[in-house]
Order: C-alpha cells, then sequence, then structure tokens
C-alpha cells in the first residue's frame, strides 16, 4: 500500500509547523508506522534542529532535485526510533531551487517505502507553500487561538480548497487553558466553529516544547509532557482511532508517583 | 478610582469574545473578498446610478454585507424622497 503524503502548513510564520512536523513523525513512528519527516522550508531549515538531526546531514532535497545524489543518500535516520527518517531541507538555497512538480516525483518515490510523509512547509502562500501542498494527500492547517493566526488560517483552507487538496483538518496549538478559563483567550470551539474545519488536535502551550527544541529531543519521545500526549493523541486519530477529545491537565500526584514506580521498574 | 475601574471592566466582554467577534467579521470580508473600503465604494456608485432616476436620500443610504452559514448577501437599503415626505 502506498503510503499518506500529510502536509502540514498554516499561513501565519511560529505557530508550531515544524513543532507538529517533528512530534507528529513521532508519534507516528513510535505506533510502528514507516515515517518520512520532510522539511519543505528551503532556506530557512528548522526541522533537523527541533529533531535533533542536524549533524547528520549530508545531502538534501535540493541536492536530490538537481541530481547530485540519490534520494535514499539524502535520508537520514532517526537512531531512537525503528523507521522514522528525515528528508532535509537545503539551508543555503531558496525556494525557487523547487518546484511543486519535483515534490510531487520526489514523494511519489518515497510512498513506496513508507507508510506517511509528514511535509513541513514554510510560512506564507507563495511558491514555498505550494511546493509543500503539491504532493498532499492530506493537509494539517495549524493555528494559535489568536486574531491574526486564525484569519491566515481562513486564508490557507480557502487556497487547499481551491487546489481540490482539501477539506484540511485543524490542530490548535499553544492553548492556555487558565487564559481560556478566564475569557482572555478563544475557545476553541469558537476558532473550529469560525473556520468551519474538522478539529484533528489540541495542543496546550506547554514549557516541554521550548526545551524540547532546546536538546534536540521532540515531546512525542516521551509521554511525560502534556503537548507530548496531545501529539500521540493526533498520531492515533490519524491512525483511524476514535480519540475523545478531552480537555488536557497535569497529572496529579499519584499518577506521577505510579508512572515514576512503573518506569523505574521497567528500566531495571 | 479602582472601584469605577473594576465596575468599567464588567460591562466589557473578555478578550477572548472580543477576539471572537472581531474574527467573525473579518473572515466574512476575507472570504468575499469584499473590504469596508469596497463598500463605500459601492455606496458611491449606487447612489450615483440612483439618483440619476430616482431622487433619493444620499445620507441614508446604507450598504452592508452580511455572512450567513448558506449564503453571503450584499444589502442596499436605500431611502426614496418622495413627494409627501418633502411636503411633511
Ligand atoms: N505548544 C507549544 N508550547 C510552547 N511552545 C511552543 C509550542 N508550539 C510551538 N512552540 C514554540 O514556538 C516556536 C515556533 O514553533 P515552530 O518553529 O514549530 O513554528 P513554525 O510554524 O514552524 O515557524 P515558521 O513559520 O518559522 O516555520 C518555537 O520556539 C517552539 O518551541
Ligand atoms: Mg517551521
Amino acid at each position: 500500500m502506498a503510503g499518506r503524503v500529510l502536509t502540514i502548513t498554516s499561513g501565519k510564520g511560529g505557530v508550531g509547523k515544524t513543532t507538529a512536523t517533528a512530534n507528529l513523525g513521532v508519534a507516528l513512528a513510535t505506533r510502528g508506522q514507516r515515517v518520512v519527516v520532510v522539511d519543505a522550508d528551503i532556506g530557512l531549515r528548522n526541522l533537523d534542529v527541533m529533531m535533533g538531526l542536524e549533524n547528520r546531514i549530508v545531502y538534501d532535497l535540493v541536492d536530490v532535485v538537481e541530481e547530485r545524489c540519490r534520494l535514499r543518500q539524502a535520508l537520514v535516520r532517526d537512531k531512537r526510533l525503528s523507521e522514522l527518517y528525515l528528508l532535509p531541507a537545503a539551508q543555503t538555497r531558496d525556494k525557487t531551487a523547487v518546484g511543486p512538480e519535483d515534490m510531487v516525483r520526489i514523494c511519489e518515490e518515497l510512498r513506496a517505502s513508507f507508510d506517511f510523509l509528514v511535509v513541513d512547509s514554510p510560512a506564507g502562500i507563495e511558491q514555498g507553500f505550494r511546493n509543500a501542498i503539491a504532493p498532499a494527500d492530506e493537509v494539517l492547517i495549524i493555528t494559535n487561538p489568536e486574531v491574526a493566526a486564525v484569519r491566515d488560517a481562513d486564508r490557507v483552507i480557502g487556497l487547499i480548497e481551491a487546489e481540490e487538496k482539501g477539506p484540511a483538518r485543524l490542530i490548535i496549538n499553544r492553548i492556555k487553558p487558565e487564559m481560556v478559563r478566564r475569557g482572555d483567550m478563544m475557545e476553541t470551539a469558537a476558532v473550529v466553529e469560525l473556520l468551519a474545519v474538522e478539529l484533528i488536535g489540541l495542543i496546550p502551550e506547554d514549557e516541554a516544547v521550548i526545551t524540547a527544541a532546546n536538546t534536540g529531543r521532540p515531546v512525542a519521545l516521551s509521554d511525560n509532557s502534556l503537548a507530548g500526549r496531545a501529539f500521540h493523541n493526533i498520531a492515533r486519530r490519524l491512525l483511524g482511532e476514535d480519540v475523545p477529545f478531552v480537555p488536557l491537565r497535569e497529572a496529579g500526584f499519584f499518577e506521577r508517583l505510579l508512572r515514576f514506580v512503573r518506569t523505574e521498574g521497567e528500566e531495571r | 478610582m479602582r472601584f469605577l475601574d473594576r465596575f468599567r471592566r464588567r460591562r466589557q466582554p473578555p478578550s477572548g469574545e472580543i477576539a471572537r467577534e472581531r474574527l467573525r467579521l473579518v473572515l466574512a470580508h476575507d472570504r468575499a473578498n469584499i473590504s469596508p473600503g469596497l463598500l463605500d465604494t459601492l455606496k458611491d456608485e449606487i447612489i450615483a446610478v440612483i439618483s440619476r432616476h430616482v431622487p433619493i436620500d444620499p445620507e441614508g443610504v446604507r450598504v452592508t454585507f452580511t455572512e450567513g452559514p448558506r449564503e453571503s448577501r450584499l444589502v442596499a437599503d436605500i431611502p426614496i424622497q418622495t413627494g409627501r415626505r418633502r411636503r411633511g
């Protein structure tokens, strides 16, 4: 069976596309899927550092397009999981080095060996975005519960529909439950209603995401953080499981104790 | 002053609610590609066209855009100056 191409895009910059790509790649691979994450943000590559693989890159996407290497040679294996690979973007080139038809061709080749291709789109709605959605079977829109991010998401959702890549599904990232509770952040239901799309994930604001970016170990590698668990829930939904959208909360003292005891036991 | 502040704040909806209301309008305009400026242009041109044929009250003309779940519409409300009103 040929792999599914999921493109993660947002319109607005900095809302969490690369974070989501890295973590969905990890979460899907943890569940036994063969996964390749593709960095389509040419000239501003980030996925490699988010995943802690920056020191292992030899070739990149542009080398493949310009036939300086074979596709297989450009793939970097993530040794932490059995079947997780990265196809890095070029850092010193710009978006014009690759066209939509190149992306389609490369993804077509990758489909044969993987269950999932997760494509990290650059911000904006120009060529880089066009490149990222060209090979997509499904598009996941990521946004934050803020006016500008939601507005840009709406614009992108319209473009995805016009390209007949829809219907896109929605991830709302950086939710602060405390602010929602006091009315100073939009409810997720309001965002979903405004954008009129299907929801596939809710990710809380979580300091663990920042420390994970510092160390190059995506939060989804463990289930110790709320954000990590939220990404695993998205992966389960992508695999067809019916996972309810319950608000995520910190584990209580006993849950933490239990988990501590359990992992200690495993490691021995 | 504190006391007054608190009183005032209570009357304003929480900022999340304001965000949602603003987005409702912005998205409606974005989706139809009709900016508030375009509505003004439309209004001026409608006034010019209609008043060539019918006496109207330019001050009272309203052109609005609404978006419903199924359809969007432009509504022009154009008060006509009738002879009766002029006499009264
Ligand atoms: N749920 C979260 N909690 C805390 N910090 C987050 C969360 N999601 C993302 N961030 C932080 O926000 C910043 C931007 O994230 P990221 O690089 O994934 O966004 P992006 O959409 O890929 O940006 P760009 O448009 O520049 O490619 C990062 O520093 C990241 O650590
Ligand atoms: Mg990014």
